[in-house]
């Protein structure tokens, strides 16, 4: 009791022998703490449970300490990987534009084989865009296949979605190609349901134009315009464009066509080795639907010809 | 006994009363021993919590806290060891009564029968408090803070308790 004041001993004393008693309790007593019915001494349970708390803080406080070292200080080697992950990450994403560019072009080349395949007797040249006109005026593109491949002058170039435009020169290994949308093209069409013949030409802009429907006759926006095969270029019913805009004019209608091809993003084209009238397979439209074939993707575009050219032109 | 002395001065009108040799032990004994066995032959008495009583007597009248609650732990104590309570449950009751009464009766005059009949009927309350708080906190047993039939042992308690402190006041010094 030394150290205690007298007046205050006998409360210290009353707590110690409470605390012992509380102990003997204690080590006494056996509880159900558990859900399968195991006991375990309570003495137990309560050390346990004044232990815990304390563990548990420790161990968040310790956690914390940690990640905040890691997260925060340790961080030489995270640098170091990071600008690896970086670098990495950089190549992988070239990779994939890679791949990703290849895929479409296997696409866009097994459309073309699937439409050659299904116009098997029709003679043409699978060419590759490889220029456009140096003028803004002109809608002109460069194709890398020319006399060699019998590609000659007026021969019609076409997409498996529609008509794209004719060939205005030919060289050697390169042929120019006038586009549908330029202001001098033409080609010989119809409306599809109708049957109304015009010429569409293009107007320098997106959308082409169909020069000579009169006001009477009847004419709907969404008409599928299609070739007439008039103009002796373009085989009869190849797709053309979709008319998007209908007014009443003077003579004649302004109908506006939007083109079928997607003549502003052209990669791949088809030229029909032929000016003869050409007949196109039924069942077979251009419209882009061709089943998928095998991945085309690496394979020349030249030898997915049909035929070398039956004749030359001059 | 230094504490003891200086209560004497500081409440110089209490009396601390001495007992005959063995009186206390014999007490408790006897207490104890009776409390065990009278239930055998009368069951209505385990009502009765003689050896509390003798708690609350002996450290109203010896009015030192340390020799109450020593007293009162040795009772508990004991106590226990003859029920199949576990070890500390009384005593730790029987403690913190023998601490409360030696200390209140150090401050108060406790000679009256009705005083005493309040004191104990109180101690008898927060006996049974203590006990009741000790199995819900520590055992995990649940229980009762308050029943009709405490309420009659309470009520017989204190009054058994008058007479008996009564019947113990000859075995005091004079």
């Amino acid at each position: 009791m030394v150290g205690i004041p007298s007046r205050h001993r006998s409360l210290f004393l009353l707590t110690g022998v409470v605390l012992l008693q509380v102990v003997l309790l204690a080590v006494q007593i056996r509880k159900v703490d558990s859900p399968d019915g195991s006991r375990s001494r309570l003495i137990r349970v309560w050390s346990v449970s004044a232990v815990s708390p304390v563990e548990r803080s420790g161990a968040w406080g310790i956690g914390k300490i940690r990640d905040a070292w890691r997260h925060y200080f340790a961080l030489s080697d995270t640098a170091r990987a990071n600008e690896d992950l970086r670098r990495e990450n950089g190549q992988l994403k070239l990779e994939i534009m890679q791949l990703q560019s290849k895929s479409a072009e296997a696409d866009r080349l097994a459309e073309l084989l699937n439409f050659k395949q299904k116009q098997a007797k029709v003679p043409m040249v699978v060419a590759r865009v490889i220029g456009s006109s140096a003028d803004a005026n002109s809608a002109v593109i460069y194709l890398d296949q020319g006399l060699r491949e019998g590609i000659h002058k007026n021969m019609g170039v076409i997409t498996p979605e529609g008509v794209v435009g004719k060939v205005i020169e030919s060289f050697r290994d390169t042929c120019q190609v006038l586009l549908l949308t330029d202001r001098d093209s033409g080609v010989g069409a119809m409306i599809s349901n109708s049957r109304i013949q015009s010429p569409v030409g293009g107007l320098g802009e997106p959308l082409l134009t169909m020069k000579y429907v009169g006001n009477d006759d009847e004419v709907n926006v969404g008409d599928r315009v299609v070739t007439s095969g008039m103009d002796r270029i373009f085989p009869k019913d190849l797709p053309v464009g979709t008319i998007s805009q209908v007014k009443p004019g003077s003579p004649f209608k302004q109908i506006r066509v939007r083109p079928s091809a997607n003549i502003e993003k052209l990669e791949e084209v088809i030229v029909l080795l032929t000016t003869d009238p050409l007949a196109l397979k039924p069942g077979a439209p251009l419209n882009g639907n061709a089943a998928v074939v095998p991945s085309v993707s690496g394979q020349p575009v030249s030898r997915l010809t049909n035929t070398k050219p039956a004749e030359k032109h001059p | 006994m230094n504490d003891t002395f200086d209560l004497r001065i500081s409440e110089s009108h209490i009396e601390v009363h001495k007992f005959h040799g063995g009186t206390i032990l014999l007490s408790m004994i006897f207490a104890l021993m009776l409390q065990a066995f009278l239930p055998v032959y009368i069951p209505k008495a385990n009502i009765l919590d003689l050896p509390l009583l003798i708690t609350i007597y002996f450290g109203l009248s010896r009015r030192n806290p340390s020799t109450g609650l020593l007293l009162g732990t040795c009772i508990g104590l004991l106590q226990d060891s003859l029920s199949k309570t576990p070890l500390g449950l009384f005593g730790i009751a029987k403690t913190v009564i023998g601490y409360l009464a030696s200390s209140i009766g150090a401050r108060l005059d406790t000679e009256h029968p009705l005083a005493r009949f309040a004191l104990t009927f109180s101690f008898f309350a927060v006996h049974q408090g203590i006990v009741v708080l000790v199995q819900k906190l520590l055992l995990a047993q649940p229980q009762a803070w308050f029943t009709m039939r405490l309420g009659i042992s309470c009520l017989v308690n204190s009054i058994l308790g008058v007479f008996l402190y009564y019947f113990l006041d000859r075995f005091r010094k004079s």
